[in-house]
C-alpha cells in the first residue's frame, strides 16, 4: 500500500509560500497595521567621530504628537552578540555618521521624523579613521578607548587594548617559516574593497509592547528570534520566558537581519511610553547608513610551492573592516581565519585575521560570512600564481585541491563524510564554462571575451551548542502541523522542511502544514536562521520528530490492530502490517487517539518532537587556532565569462556557471534558485556595489538610486547550475547546507575573467568601468620607461 | 478641489480594483501610503520611498506607476489596480510556475509591471523586456526566472491569439 506516496526528497515540489506571495497576501511586518500604535524614529549622528557635549531636546518636544524622547544616558550600557561594545544609543561619543543618538516616539511617523530633525547635539569632533588600512596604523586615532574592558559574550574574541583591533584570531599550523624558506617559488598580493550593503528589499523594522504583567512582545524582521530573547535577558534583565518574539516571513535578509539593533531601541522606546506598542521602522536611507552593513576587507596572501607546484606554505593577513562596532564582524574574522586557505591542502599555514574598528557604519554577517571575501583573495592569488608558474589555473587548483585525509587550517581532519568533492566540482565547472588553454578571445565586433573560475569551500561556523527543534502535531484528518523556529526569508526553508517530514512519514507533502511565522511562545528553540545551517539542524530535528511520531503511531496502531508494534509500518497516511499491508488503519483514525466501537480509548494526540544539536564542535585555541569549528565543508566551483569593451571599459557578463556539492539535494528547484540568486548577488556586489565615503566619513550613496545594484539586463545572459551530490552521513537524507554558497565564488571568478581580459590584475572591488580604468592606469604608471 | 499643504485631512474618492473608496488623506500622503494605511491593501510595498526600486508599483489606468511617487490626491478619478486586483492574471500564475518568487517582497510590483508590459507590448523581445523591467529591483532571484515568466506569458498569449 505504498503506491499513493511519491518520493518527495529530490523532487522539485512547488514552494509552499509561492501562491500567497504572488497574490500579495503575505503579511510582512510592515503590512500588519495596528491602529493606536505609536511610531519611533531615530535622530542620528551628523559626525563620524565626535564627543557628545550635550543633547538638546527642547525644540523636538514642541512638535505636536511627541510622546517621548530617549537619549543614550538613559541606557548607557554597551551590548553586542560577541563583544559587548555598542550602546544602543550613542553615549558620550559617536563613532559613525548615522549612529542613533536619540529616539523620538510620536503619534505619527511624520511627527517623529519632524521631531528627530529638531534634536540638537553639540559635538566636539575627533580625528576620523576613514579606512581599515588607516585603522591598522600604530598612531591611528582610537575609536574604542576601553576595548579591553568590554564583556565577551562568546569565546574566541580577542580585543587588543590601545589599538583599533576588536579581535585578533591566529592560525598556526605546521612550520610556516621553515616551509616558506624551502619553497621553490612564491607569490604575494594584496586585495581590498570597501563596506557595502545587504539591501534586502524589505528594510528592517521592529515593534515592541510591554504588557502590564511584564511580558514583552516583540515583532521583528529578524533571522535571530532566540538571540533577541537572550539579549533582552542579558542587557535588560528581563526573564527569558517573558520575552515573546514573533517573526513573520522576511522580505530578504542576506545575513543583515541576523544582527540585533532595532529591537533594543524599540524596547527603550516602548518603555519610555509606559509599555505602549511602538514601531520602529527604518527607511531605506536609515537601513543603509544606520543599520549594520557588509564588511570591508583588506587581505595580503602569500603562497609558496615546491618544485611540483604543490602548495607548501600559505600566509594570510586579513583586515576585516568592522566599522564602528564589532557585532558579527568579530565572528567573521574568526570564520575567515579558520577557512583561510580555501579548499586547498597546505601543510604550513600562518594566518592573522584582524577585526578592525573604523569610523564607518558597523558591519554584520553577510551571506557567506567572510567566505566570498577570502575567496576573492585566495582565488585571485591562485590565478596569478598559476600564471607565474606557467601552469593552467585549473590544473594548478586540481593539483592542490583538498581531499578526505587532509586537514583544515585548524587541523580538523577531513573525511568522506564531512567534505564534498572539490576536484569533481572544478572539473565539471571547467566543462560547463568550456574552458580552453587560452581563455581569452576577440569577437568579430572587437570585444574581448574572457573566462575566469573560482573554487571555494565553507563550513558552518555555528556556536558549538547550536541547535534546532521541531514539533509535528497530528490533526484529526491525519495531516500534520510542522512547527519550528526556522525563519522563511526567501530561501524556501519551510518547503524543504515539509519535504523532509513528508519523506520520513511517507505522506504527501501537501498534508504537511508548516507554520510560516515564528512565535517563540510555541516554536521550539533554534539557534538562528543563518550559516546555511537550517536544512542540517532543523532538517535533522524534523527527522527526529517524525521518528518520534512514527513510534507513537505504531504504539496506538498496535492496540487498535491487535498486533505488536514491531509488525507495523507507517506510510501513505496509514499504519499497516508490514507483511500484510492490506491490514491497517488510517492515521486520521488514530491521530487524536483511537476510539474503540464501545467508546473506550487508547493513546491521544500524536505529537512528535525532535531536536538536533551540533556534535563535538570545539572553540579554537587562542594561539594556534586548533579546534573543530564546523560540522562539514560544502565545496563548489564557479565560472564566469565576460565580454569586455576595451574602448570604454564596460563589460557584459555572458555566462555564469555554478557547480555545487551540497550533498543530497532535497529540492532541485529551490536549490537552483539559491545558487542562481547567490551568484547574482555576488556578481552584483563585485561589479558595482560599494559605499563611497567622503573625507568626513559620510556615505555618499545611501539610496538605491546612487548605490548601484544589478538591474534587469545586467545579469548573465546564461546561468548554469549543476549539483554534485556526495551525501553527508550526518545530514537529513544526506544533505549539507547550501543557502549561502552561490555567492561565494562570484567576485573571484568575475575578477579572474576581467584580469585575463584587461591584462591587469583586478585586485580591488567593485569592478566598475571606472575602477578598471583606474587599475589599468595604475599598472601603466608603474611601468618603468 | 482645494488642497493645502497642512496636516489637515480631506476626504477624497479613490477607485481601486473596480471598487470606490472614500479615504481621508493629508495633501502630502502618497498613493502608496493611502492604499496601505487607509484601504488596507498592503500588496504594494514600501521599500525605498524614492522611485528607485518598483516594489510599490501599481497600475494607474493600466500604466505601471511607482505609487510612492504619486500623491493620493493625484489619483482621484483614475482607475487604480493593485496586486489584490490581479488574482486571476496569467502573469501571477507564471511567476509561481516559473519559480520567479523567493522572498516575495518585490513580487507584487514585478507582477504588475510585467502584466502591463505584455499588454502594452505583446511582441516584446529580450531587449524590450529588459528595458521595461529596469525600474524594478529584485535582490533574491537574479532576474532569470522573472524574465522566463514574462516570456512564458508572451508565448502563451501568442498561441492563444
Amino acid at each position: 500500500m505504498q503506491n499513493g506516496f511519491h518520493k518527495t526528497v529530490g523532487t522539485a515540489e512547488q514552494r509552499i509560500d509561492a501562491i500567497e506571495k504572488s497574490t500579495g497576501n503575505v503579511k510582512y511586518l510592515g503590512d500588519k497595521l495596528t491602529k493606536g500604535m505609536l511610531h519611533a524614529k531615530v535622530a542620528t549622528s551628523t559626525e563620524a567621530h565626535a564627543i557628545i557635549k550635550s543633547i538638546n531636546t527642547m525644540e523636538a518636544w514642541k512638535v505636536p504628537g511627541v510622546h517621548a524622547i530617549v537619549t543614550g544616558d538613559m541606557f548607557p550600557f554597551p551590548i553586542g552578540p560577541i563583544l559587548a561594545d555598542r550602546p544602543p544609543l550613542a553615549f558620550k561619543k559617536v563613532r559613525y555618521y548615522g549612529e542613533p543618538v536619540a529616539i523620538i516616539v510620536a503619534e505619527h511617523p511624520y511627527q517623529a521624523k519632524q521631531a528627530a530633525r529638531k534634536i540638537i547635539v553639540d559635538y566636539e569632533p575627533l580625528p576620523i579613521v576613514n579606512s581599515v588600512e588607516q585603522a591598522f596604523q600604530k598612531d591611528a586615532p582610537l575609536i574604542h578607548e576601553q576595548s579591553g574592558q568590554y564583556t565577551k559574550i562568546i569565546d574566541n574574541v580577542y580585543p587588543v587594548p590601545g589599538t583599533n583591533i576588536a579581535s585578533h584570531i591566529k592560525i598556526r599550523k605546521g612550520d610556516f617559516g621553515q616551509a616558506w624558506a624551502a619553497c621553490t617559488d612564491t607569490f604575494t598580493a594584496t586585495y581590498s574593497f570597501n563596506l557595502s550593503d545587504h539591501a534586502a528589499m524589505e528594510t528592517r523594522s521592529a515593534t515592541v509592547e510591554i504588557n502590564p504583567d511584564g511580558r514583552v512582545i516583540v515583532h521583528s524582521t529578524s533571522q535571530s528570534p532566540y538571540t533577541i530573547k537572550k539579549i533582552f535577558n542579558q542587557f535588560f534583565n528581563l526573564e527569558v520566558g517573558k520575552v515573546i518574539v514573533h517573526i513573520p516571513m522576511l522580505g530578504g535578509a542576506f545575513g543583515g537581519k541576523g544582527a540585533v539593533q532595532l529591537e533594543p531601541l524599540a524596547y527603550l522606546a516602548s518603555n519610555a511610553v509606559g509599555g505602549k506598542l511602538v514601531k520602529l521602522h527604518f527607511e531605506r536611507e536609515e537601513d543603509m547608513m544606520t543599520a549594520p552593513c557588509h564588511i570591508g576587507f583588506n587581505a595580503t596572501v602569500k603562497l609558496g610551492v615546491n618544485q611540483e607546484g604543490k602548495l607548501m606554505a600559505g600566509q594570510y593577513t586579513f583586515l576585516i573592516e568592522a566599522g564602528a562596532y564589532s557585532d558579527q564582524a568579530a565572528g567573521i574574522t574568526r570564520a575567515a581565519a579558520l577557512d583561510c586557505t580555501g579548499p586547498y591542502h597546505i601543510p604550513n599555514v600562518w594566518c592573522d585575521s584582524y577585526c578592525m574598528y573604523t569610523n564607518h557604519p558597523y558591519a554584520t554577517s553577510f551571506r557567506g560570512y567572510g567566505h566570498p571575501e577570502l575567496t576573492f583573495a585566495i582565488e585571485r592569488t591562485m590565478d596569478q600564481f598559476a600564471n607565474k608558474l606557467k601552469m593552467d589555473p585549473i590544473e594548478f587548483r586540481l593539483l592542490n585541491a583538498i581531499k578526505p585525509g587532509h586537514t583544515t587550517p585548524t587541523q580538523s581532519v577531513l573525511t568522506v563524510n564531512n567534505i564534498g568533492d572539490a576536484a569533481k566540482c572544478i572539473t565539471r565547472a571547467k566543462e560547463l564554462i568550456e574552458w580552453t588553454s587560452d581563455p581569452v578571445s576577440t569577437t568579430k565586433d572587437g570585444l574581448i571575451r574572457a573566462k575566469g573560475v573560482a573554487l571555494f569551500w565553507k563550513t558552518s561556523t555555528t556556536s558549538t551548542n547550536a541547535q534546532a527543534g521541531a514539533i509535528l502535531l497530528f490533526e484529526p484528518d491525519g495531516s500534520v502541523k510542522l512547527s519550528c523556529a526556522a525563519v522563511e526569508l526567501g530561501q524556501g526553508t519551510k518547503t524543504i522542511l515539509a519535504q523532509i517530514a513528508a519523506e520520513r512519514l511517507k505522506m504527501d507533502v501537501s498534508e504537511i502544514h508548516v507554520t510560516m511565522e515564528v512565535n517563540t511562545q510555541y516554536t521550539p528553540h533554534q539557534w538562528r536562521t543563518v550559516a546555511s545551517s537550517t536544512t542540517f539542524l532543523a532538517g535533522n530535528a524534523v527527522l527526529a520528530a517524525a521518528d518520534d511520531a512514527i513510534r507513537q503511531l505504531k504504539k496506538i496502531g498496535a492496540v487498535a490492530l491487535q498486533c505488536s508494534e514491531e509488525d507495523l509500518e507507517v506510510g501513505n497516511s496509514r499504519v499497516y502490517i508490514k507483511s500484510d499491508p492490506m491490514k491497517g488503519i488510517a492515521i486520521k483514525t488514530i491521530a487524536l487517539g483511537y476510539k474503540f466501537p464501545d467508546g473506550h480509548t487508547v493513546g491521544g494526540q500524536v505529537i512528535g518532537t525532535g531536536v538536533k544539536m551540533q556534535r563535538q564542535l570545539t572553540t579554537m585555541d587562542k594561539e594556534t587556532g586548533f579546534g573543530d569549528p564546523g560540522p562539514w565543508w560544502s565545496v563548489g566551483a564557479q565560472g564566469v565569462e565576460i565580454e569586455w569593451d576595451e574602448r570604454n571599459f564596460t563589460y557584459k557578463i555572458i555566462k555564469a556557471v555554478t557547480v555545487m556539492d551540497g550533498g543530497t539535494i532535497i529540492n532541485p528547484m529551490t536549490a537552483t534558485q539559491q545558487m542562481r540568486g547567490g551568484i547574482f548577488l555576488g556578481l552584483s556586489i563585485a561589479s558595482g556595489e560599494s559605499f563611497e565615503f567622503n573625507e568626513q566619513g559620510v556615505i555618499q550613496n545611501p539610496d538605491l538610486r546612487t548605490y548601484q545594484m544589478m538591474r534587469m539586463g545586467d545579469q548573465p545572459s546564461e546561468y548554469i547550475v549543476e549539483f554534485i551530490e556526495t551525501p553527508s552521513e550526518d545530514g537529513p537524507f544526506g544533505a549539507r547546507g547550501i543557502g549561502e554558497y552561490g555567492v561565494i565564488g562570484a567576485a573571484a571568478a568575475l575578477a579572474n575573467s576581467l584580469s585575463s581580459a584587461t591584462n591587469v590584475e583586478m585586485n580591488k572591488l567593485p569592478l566598475t568601468p571606472e575602477m578598471i580604468w583606474r587599475m589599468k592606469g595604475e599598472a601603466y604608471d608603474s611601468v618603468q620607461f | 478641489m482645494i488642497m493645502s499643504n497642512t496636516s489637515k485631512y480631506t476626504v477624497i474618492p479613490l477607485l481601486v480594483n473596480g471598487q470606490s473608496h472614500d479615504v481621508m488623506v493629508r495633501s502630502a500622503d502618497t498613493l502608496l501610503h493611502t492604499l496601505r494605511e487607509q484601504i488596507g491593501l498592503t500588496g504594494a510595498k514600501h521599500a525605498c520611498g524614492n522611485g528607485d526600486c518598483g516594489a510599490c508599483t501599481v497600475l494607474v489606468d493600466g500604466k505601471p506607476m511607482h505609487s510612492c511617487l504619486m500623491l493620493a490626491v493625484e489619483a482621484v478619478s483614475e482607475e487604480i489596480t493593485t496586486i489584490e486586483g490581479l488574482k486571476h492574471s496569467e502573469m501571477r500564475q507564471a511567476f509561481v510556475e516559473q519559480w520567479a518568487i523567493q522572498c516575495g517582497y518585490c513580487t507584487p510590483g514585478f507582477i504588475l509591471n510585467c502584466h502591463a508590459l505584455v499588454k502594452e507590448h505583446p511582441d516584446a523581445d529580450d531587449e524590450k523586456i529588459e528595458e521595461w523591467l529596469q525600474s524594478n529591483l529584485c535582490r533574491c532571484t537574479g532576474y532569470y526566472e522573472i524574465k522566463q515568466a514574462v516570456k512564458f506569458v508572451l508565448e502563451m498569449n501568442k498561441k492563444n491569439g
